[in-house]
């Protein structure tokens, strides 16, 4: 049996392939662009590699549009919770012994399924105020209530842009992968549990209080932490591709903002800096997630 | 855990039961909630398709259907920018990324789940931690030195950093966990060495592990936007992503153009999730409550 105990031998020959990409495009990249953070690093060959110190976080750091990049970012994660809501609401109907449940989940995950450059795009029509469904909708309803109201530019309008995005998010991720996980959740519940409910009195509302929640906790929480961390990367390619950051930088995220600075303007220390302070947000966002999901889903993590 | 793919047979349990009328009640709304949000779903594809097939002027007409059916918007897609081109390329670099991932990935599991050696959880614990940094973190260096080594503009450079993933390795060890390990005992005795074990006993196990990378990551390639943004410059070189990106900005008004376009690039994924769902379920199953 002492074969079994250090096969390393055989252990390198399966790893070797995975590992060696692994440290080139991953491992390696990572402490490089940790080092590269604390430097002028650019494109350019004219301009000579120094080291800048602290030089690049604390430009961030007094850089009025760095926060303002982060305001829009936490403005566009301001729909997760809608979203989450959502699913668990869509996940609780689906799993009351409903018929047809594969044809209603399968369209409410379509949108998850196409999600990408194609649907923006679709979504930019929508939302256009010329010649959008949207607006032809809603100017159509204000006529008829006679209300005197012109419907909103969407995203053409610093206003309307930002909740534009946010609720073809909310519409695209409702019925997606957090639908499903609920689901999942809710079949594991044991039957049980609400007999037991059931015979003590308790009505739906207590049913889903001191039953549904407590026992869909480690989902609920797993979901947070998953969103919280998609959430804060995320917005480039919506943004990309359906108002290029327009209007007046209003969609711009901090993952469009590292786009601008290392592949727009080149000036890849400054970028990884950032990456690293979305590195340093994410670090915080989830030590919070794990520390109040403790004590509010009383999960063992 | 409890499949969800199939309706379950505890119907006979609900259907025969007499309900009260607020129960009933209940479920009526519940069934009126479904259908609207399934409509809220379906409608914007369904105006995409509808007008994908009508002419340009007729897209603020006010009827949803076309008047005057117009299919030529298909092939005048396909005349007025290489979206052929663009269609292989997509599916090629996803084909080639995802052989690559799943092979690579599937051999370190095995290395991870099935054998022992001396720093396996060290690590693996290595691979986990990068799991932490936000991709746009590796985005920055990956660039460069690709760039210096001259493999921009290259599918090379498409394909190769994508087909190693420590999520896919993480995935597959999972589930090679989930397989006795006597069956690896047993295939010794007869002599086996790890290959012909990894082949011939592990690898047909952990069969639906391996479907379930291979349809993540096609999806995940196939629509993969930022690292070919930065990485292609020529126009023959573009995944579908980036020529839409391109034929939207050049081509903004020609709305009926820009659905075709997108309907076509929606294909391909809505077929996979409608033959692959139940891997898909599963899928996100494993990777979640595992995790």
């Amino acid at each position: 049996m002492t074969r079994r105990e250090n096969n390393w031998p055989a252990a390198l020959a399966f790893l070797a392939p995975n590992f060696l990409g692994f440290v080139a495009f991953m491992a390696l990249p990572i402490v490089f662009s940790l080092a590269m953070a604390f430097t002028n690093w650019q494109m350019t060959e004219s301009v000579p590699l120094e080291f800048a110190g602290l030089a690049n976080f604390q430009d961030l750091l007094t850089e009025p549009r760095f926060w303002k990049f982060f305001a829009n970012t936490a403005y566009l994660m301001l729909g997760i919770p809608v979203s989450i809501a959502g699913s668990l609401f869509l996940a609780i109907l689906l799993s009351t012994k409903i018929r047809g449940l594969v044809v209603f989940r399968t369209m409410f995950y379509l949108p998850t399924i196409t999600s990408g450059v194609a649907l923006f795009i679709l979504w930019k029509a929508i939302y256009n105020p010329e010649f959008g469904p949207l607006n032809a909708v809603l100017n159509g309803v204000f006529g008829l209530l006679g209300l005197n109201i012109n419907a909103p530019e969407w995203l053409l309008s610093i206003a309307w842009a930002k909740p534009a995005i946010m609720l073809m998010g909310v519409w695209t991720a409702i019925g997606g992968t957090n639908m499903l996980l609920y689901l999942a959740g809710l079949s594991n519940i044991p039957p049980e549990l609400y007999e037991a409910a059931q015979i003590d009195g308790a009505g739906r509302r207590a049913m889903f209080r001191h039953v549904t929640w407590p026992q869909l906790a480690p989902t609920t929480f797993f979901i947070i932490v998953m969103s919280a961390i998609g959430g804060l990367q995320g917005g480039f390619e919506q943004a990309r591709v359906m108002t290029a950051g327009g209007p007046a930088e209003s969609t711009v995220t901090l993952g469009y903002f590292i786009y601008m600075k290392g592949f727009e303007e080149y000036q890849l220390g400054y970028a990884s800096a950032i990456a690293w302070m979305m590195f340093v947000l994410i670090l915080v966002m989830t030590l919070i997630n794990w520390k109040f999901g403790k004590s509010a889903f009383d999960v063992e993590v | 855990m409890a499949d969800l793919m199939e309706d379950r047979p505890q119907r006979e349990a609900g259907l025969f039961r007499r309900r009260t009328p607020t129960q009933m009640v209940w479920r009526g709304l519940g069934y009126v909630v479904l259908t609207a949000t399934a409509l809220t779903m379906m409608a914007p594809f369904t105006w995409m398709l509808a007008t994908s097939l009508k002419p340009l002027a007729e897209v603020q007409s006010g009827h949803l259907l076309p008047q005057h059916w117009k299919f030529g918007n298909y092939p005048e897609v396909i005349r007025t920018i290489p979206y052929g081109r663009y269609y292989f390329n997509s599916v090629f670099v996803a084909l080639w990324v995802t052989f690559g991932q799943v092979l690579t990935s599937a051999a370190a599991a095995y290395a991870f789940a099935r054998i022992r050696w001396r720093w396996r959880d060290r690590v693996f614990i290595l691979y986990l931690a990068t799991l932490m940094v936000p991709g746009l973190v590796t985005l920055i260096p990956n660039y460069w030195v690709l760039t210096k080594l001259h493999l921009i503009n290259t599918y090379t450079v498409l394909i190769l950093p994508a087909c190693f993933s420590a999520y896919g390795t993480f995935l597959l060890r999972q589930f090679m966990l989930t397989i006795p390990q006597s069956l690896d005992e047993a295939a010794e005795m007869d002599g086996a060495g790890h290959w012909r074990i990894f082949w011939d006993v592990v690898m047909p196990l952990a069969r639906p592990g391996l479907i379930v990378l291979a349809i993540f990551t096609f999806m995940g390639n196939y629509q993969s936007f930022f690292w070919p943004l930065i990485m292609v410059k020529d126009d023959y070189l573009r995944t579908l992503p980036i020529g839409l990106l391109y034929f939207d900005s050049s081509y903004g008004r020609e709305t009926s153009l820009l659905m075709a376009a997108s309907v076509m690039a929606m294909i391909p994924l809505i077929a996979l999730f409608v033959v692959g769902q139940k891997f898909f379920v599963k899928g996100i199953q494993l990777g979640a409550v595992k995790g």
